[in-house]
């Protein structure tokens, strides 16, 4: 059989519990190597659209609050133009980075995010995704890294014209990517890794 | 200068990712992977701009000592086997991947990390972080300095130990292309006897994670060299072309 000419992926291999070393130093308090953390917010001062914040944790299947997660997000701006130069559909909002990389607090396991709501974004059929954001949760114990959507529960409308959600056969679970409305733009968001109401997770 | 022309593609759809040469994500072996493993099957779909854009970063934002362990902590050089990692970031055409961010970690030559999780009786080095950072050149390459990191104990089997390794994460032009993986130490007896290496099932899958010694690249009377090349999911050719591109 001839075999094909393409490289494999390089394997993936987990974070392990110390991946703060090299992705937020400044958080674990290792300054003095880099004047900042990369991804500490997605805004800067000026961004267009609804300011929220999301908070959640993540959970095991035994119920516990991983102390050791990193989540980094990436979104689109308000107007769901992607800030990075191969979106085909031109330049986004210049106060949007559009990523974010954010840890566990490693007391409490709770996470924040403080960001806009992203506007829709086309899919390649041509109709529209919901506004979401992509997220990577990376940890001790996941051998490579999951890809998840935060949707917003009050975009009830987007929601049920989303073709990524109505991929999903179990309507059931769809509730798991939705993340809930506590308050004047606050919203929570439990990624469960497995068990009951184990949220949903991607191969996109 | 490498040809543009030839390097890697920044749009267009992303190949999907052959899930049986990754590790699962249940692997009993790996003890925490059993309750942190997701029981219900992934959603799979074909990539959307959400997953084939990405951030990007400029090399303007590095600091000068951004990819020297050895120095970038206190400005003193940390004690340990002085050596280069280095290497290329690639498609899988083998195109090279320029403009990628490459952030690197790792335990000291004694294998305790600086991390206040970590109490293992080796002692810190006051002069290793154990961080380190750089962004791919035209031709796709990156070059670390740093010191050969130890081999520690964990809490898994009664008497397990991590080989030597360095753990790498990587980005692509997409958001769907992210990885963290470890580079691993040619002719570490203890990269056979690790379960998290082993979650990988295909052997040369684990060979691919073994940087070999790089005679060619030490320099000296100075350093010696490993080489890690990676590898990042591609992007699909558009063969038929009934849609704008990137959409």
């Amino acid at each position: 059989m001839t075999k094909l000419p393409y490289l494999p992926e390089t394997p993936s291999q987990t974070a392990g519990p110390y991946v703060h070393i090299g992705l937020t130093p400044n958080a674990l308090g290792n300054a003095g190597i880099y004047p900042q953390d990369l991804g500490a917010a997605p805004i800067r001062d000026g961004a267009k659209g609804e300011r929220i914040t999301i908070r959640g944790t993540v959970t095991d299947g035994a119920g516990m609050i991983l102390r050791d997660a990193l989540i980094e997000t990436w979104q689109a701006d308000a107007q769901g133009i992607y800030p990075a130069p191969n979106d085909p559909r031109g330049r986004a909002d210049p106060n949007v980075t559009g990523w974010a990389r954010i840890i566990a607090d490693f007391d409490s396991g709770v996470w924040t995010l403080e960001t806009i709501k992203p506007g829709t974004v086309p899919h390649p059929s041509g109709d529209t995704m919901a506004p979401h954001l992509s997220a990577w949760v990376v940890a001790r114990g996941i051998n490579i890294g999951l890809q998840t959507r935060i949707y917003f529960e009050d975009e009830v409308a987007a929601n049920e014209k989303c073709p990524i959600l109505a991929r999903i056969e179990h309507k059931d679970r769809v509730s798991t990517l939705l993340a809930k409305k506590t308050g004047k733009g606050e919203y929570w968001f439990e990624v469960k890794l497995q068990g009951e109401d184990e949220t949903i997770f991607f191969d996109l | 200068m490498a040809d543009a022309a030839a390097q890697a593609p920044t749009r267009g759809p992303l190949v999907a990712r052959d899930r049986l040469w990754h590790p699962p994500a249940y692997a009993p072996g790996y003890k925490t992977s059993v309750t942190r493993a997701p029981s219900r099957a992934l959603i799979a779909a074909p990539s959307t701009l959400s997953e084939e854009t990405g951030p990007v970063f400029g090399r303007d934002m590095l600091g000068e000592m951004d990819n020297n362990l050895i120095l970038n902590f206190t400005g003193q050089p940390a004690i340990g086997e002085r050596i280069i990692m280095h290497g290329r970031v690639q498609d899988d055409q083998g195109r090279p991947v320029p403009g990628v961010l490459l952030e690197i970690w790792q335990a000291n030559a004694g294998g305790r990390y600086r991390h206040k999780k970590d109490g293992y009786a080796a002692p810190l080095d006051p002069n290793f972080g154990g961080g380190g950072r750089t962004v791919t050149d035209d031709g796709g390459r990156y070059e670390f300095l740093t010191i050969r990191p130890g081999a520690y104990p964990w809490p898994n089997g009664p008497n397990d130990w991590r080989p030597m390794h360095i753990h790498v994460s990587v980005f692509g032009s997409g958001f769907g292309q992210r990885l963290i993986t470890q580079m691993y130490f040619e002719g570490d007896p203890l990269i056979a006897r690790c379960p998290i290496v082993n979650t990988i099932k295909d052997r040369s899958a684990i060979e691919q994670l073994v940087a070999p010694l790089d005679m060619a690249a030490a320099i000296p009377m100075d350093c010696l060299a490993y080489r890690f090349d990676i590898t990042l999911r591609g992007r699909r050719q558009t063969f038929f072309e009934n849609r704008p591109e990137g959409l």
